[in-house]
């Protein structure tokens, strides 16, 4: 457990040990371990494939693991599932809402199942609406929300029951850049209200935004551990130069510009070459474009920009978060 | 986490905590959590609420015209010492409700898995699967004594039913209905695409046990070799339940107990088999 402020009087909320969990002879999620301190917004960065969302069912106690040990709140989810996902707001990767109900019965039903009385949730409805910007969708059927709707009532019901832990499996997958935001914001209020998250995503620019602290996983196993700014620190230089030649002459350029990283850099140092493009890894990207240029290797594009998580995942996998 | 809703920098709706006991709520949804589901299908049930009432009010009238007033005037004389629609009523009740408890049994559980999601959206919650498997039949219950008793009330009007102990035909046919159902519930659970199956229950399983129930003539006046249908469909056995509750049908007392204990069984089967493969569809 790190970044908790280093206090050691909080308990955590989720520990994983050694998670397993297999489908016949293929391994989805494999012996991962990793702890969730209260108030903390923690997140699983990985590609599509990585046991992100097998791992979310685990902690709800709706998938059964194979091996390791899970606690979450102190209980065991596969022995104390109702007790346990009395706990948590679950928001799938799938919304599961039910399309020809109403926004709001769909709340209703879904806090009944928690055997939330009437009363409460005469006034919780609504100011879930409301705190999904949705009050006026209310009485809409979901068949006619957009996107981003579904995804913010999905959200709101994930609320319904005051949950300790907030599990968000991709929330924003699919969405367009401005319902992301709006999500974004939502998400970011719950954090500051003290909400713990737990959300996996493949996008790293989200993870950036919403996590405190994060594992990137990869076929079924952690990779990195870290907060953001810590994992970029450790895995990447401080830039990195973006140049493309062209799909002929990329391979071949390779050789060259080896040479170029390798020069007098430290380990962290390197390039990684992708179909499109090649990734010069560097602490200084304008030195190293007027090396480039000095060289007269002529780049059709180049460009330097600061280092982000995906930076680390390629660094760490050698491939792109994204396929 | 117990922030109640002080306004931040930027003011804007929030999520209030009030400190809701989730130990309390699983502990109490670990004991009602099936009535906590059975919630769910009265809702989703409402928007056809209407249509539901037309058939449920429509449908007797026309059978009973049909059959009691139609067919009953070419029955020459008595059927079973009563007259033909005395007779024929107890008989429709029951196919109307253990009809009902089939289709309850298909489609919607079937959907519920596939395009509603209810059962997935429930296992994020308390709700154990066996739970929701139990709340529909709960809930289904309910439609079908609801229905019974509206039947009933047409058939009255007709003059259908000789004596007041002809209202326990409303529990004996809700048997048969639900007898039908829980069966049908487990297996539509494990149905993953939308095929013929159902076109094929309702041809070669629904329709058979509904011609062998003894409906319109005593299922004793079948040969021997086909009365079988009639012994494993609940619809024959509701149907002679009821008509012993109607006009006093005579019935060997071991016969009785096999009516209601036969219905009986398949609905604890029935409902046992759904928890399983309510589970084995949910759990992962
Ligand atoms: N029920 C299942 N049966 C077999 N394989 C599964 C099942 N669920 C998931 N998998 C496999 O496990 C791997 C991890 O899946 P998942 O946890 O959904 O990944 P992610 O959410 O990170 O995309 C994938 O290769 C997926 O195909
Ligand atoms: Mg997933």
């Amino acid at each position: 457990m790190s970044e908790a402020g280093g206090s050691v009087t909080a308990v955590s909320v989720i520990e994983a040990r050694e998670l397993t969990k297999t489908y016949g002879d293929f391994t989805a999620v494999d012996a991962i371990s990793f702890d969730v301190a209260p108030g903390e917004s923690f997140g699983l960065l990985g590609p599509n494939g990585a046991g992100k969302s097998t791992t979310m069912r685990m902690i709800g106690g709706t998938s059964l693991r194979t091996a390791g040990t899970l606690s979450v709140l102190g209980l065991d989810p596969e022995r104390h599932g109702p007790e346990v996902r009395a706990s948590l707001g679950v928001v799938p990767q799938a919304d599961a809402l039910d399309e020809e109900l109403r926004a709001r019965d769909n709340l209703y039903v879904y806090g009944r199942y928690f055997g939330l009385p009437r009363a409460y949730l005469k006034a919780k409805v609504p100011e879930l609406l409301e705190f999904a910007q949705l009050t006026d969708k209310s009485d809409a059927k979901v068949t006619a929300l957009s996107g981003g709707m579904k995804r913010r009532l999905t959200i709101a019901r994930g609320l319904i029951n005051e949950p300790r832990i907030l599990l968000l499996d991709e929330p924003t997958t699919g969405l367009d850049p401005q319902a992301r935001h709006i999500l974004w914001d939502r998400l970011f209020r719950l954090k500051e209200q003290g909400v713990t998250l737990v959300l996996t995503t493949h996008f790293m620019d989200e993870a950036e935004q919403l996590c405190d602290r994060l594992v990137v996983v990869d076929h079924g196993r952690i990779v990195a551990e870290g907060s953001p700014r810590g994992l970029i620190q450790e895995h990447t230089t401080r830039e990195v130069v973006e140049v493309r030649f062209g799909s002929a002459r990329n391979a071949e350029m390779q050789a060259e510009l080896a040479a170029l990283v390798a020069d007098g850099q430290r380990s962290r140092a390197g390039l990684e070459v992708l179909p499109d493009r090649i990734l010069l890894y560097t602490d200084d990207g304008e030195a190293m474009l007027e090396e480039i240029n000095r060289r007269a290797l002529n780049p059709l594009t180049q460009l330097v920009r600061r280092t982000s998580l995906e930076d680390v995942f390629l660094r760490l996998t050698g491939r792109s978060l994204i396929d | 986490m117990t922030d109640t809703g002080t306004p931040g920098a930027d003011a804007g709706p929030r999520v209030t905590f009030t400190g809701l006991d989730h130990h309390a709520l699983a502990a109490r949804t670990r004991r009602w959590g099936w009535l906590q589901y059975a919630g769910y299908r009265q809702v989703a049930e409402t928007p056809f609420l209407a249509t539901w009432l037309a058939v449920a009010f429509g449908n007797p009238v026309l059978y009973l015209a049909a059959m009691g007033l139609g067919l009953g005037a070419i029955v020459q004389g008595d059927v079973d010492g009563v007259s033909y629609l005395t007779f024929v009523a107890p008989g429709l009740l029951a196919a109307t409700v253990a009809t009902t408890g089939a289709q309850f049994g298909t489609w919607p559980i079937f959907g519920g898995f596939k395009w509603q999601k209810n059962y997935l959206a429930g296992y994020s919650t308390p709700l154990e699967p066996g739970q929701m498997a139990l709340g529909e039949t709960t809930a289904i219950g309910v439609r079908l004594v609801l229905q019974a008793v509206i039947f009933w009330l047409m058939a009255a009007l007709f003059g259908a039913w000789p004596s007041a102990s002809a209202l326990l035909a409303i529990p004996a046919v809700t048997l048969a209905g639900l007898a039908m159902f829980t069966p049908l519930m487990a297996y539509s659970a494990t149905v993953e695409n939308e095929g013929l199956q159902f076109n094929f229950i309702q041809r070669l399983v629904v329709m058979p046990m509904f011609l062998f129930a003894g409906t319109f003539f005593p299922l004793s006046v079948m040969p021997a070799y086909l009365q079988w249908v009639g012994w494993i469909s609940p619809m024959w056995h509701g149907t002679q339940l009821a008509r012993m509750a109607s006009y006093g049908m005579a019935n060997p007392p071991w016969l009785t107990a096999v009516h209601v204990l036969y219905p009986l069984a398949l609905i604890l089967a029935g409902q046992w088999w759904a928890g399983r493969t309510f589970a084995k569809r949910l759990v992962g």
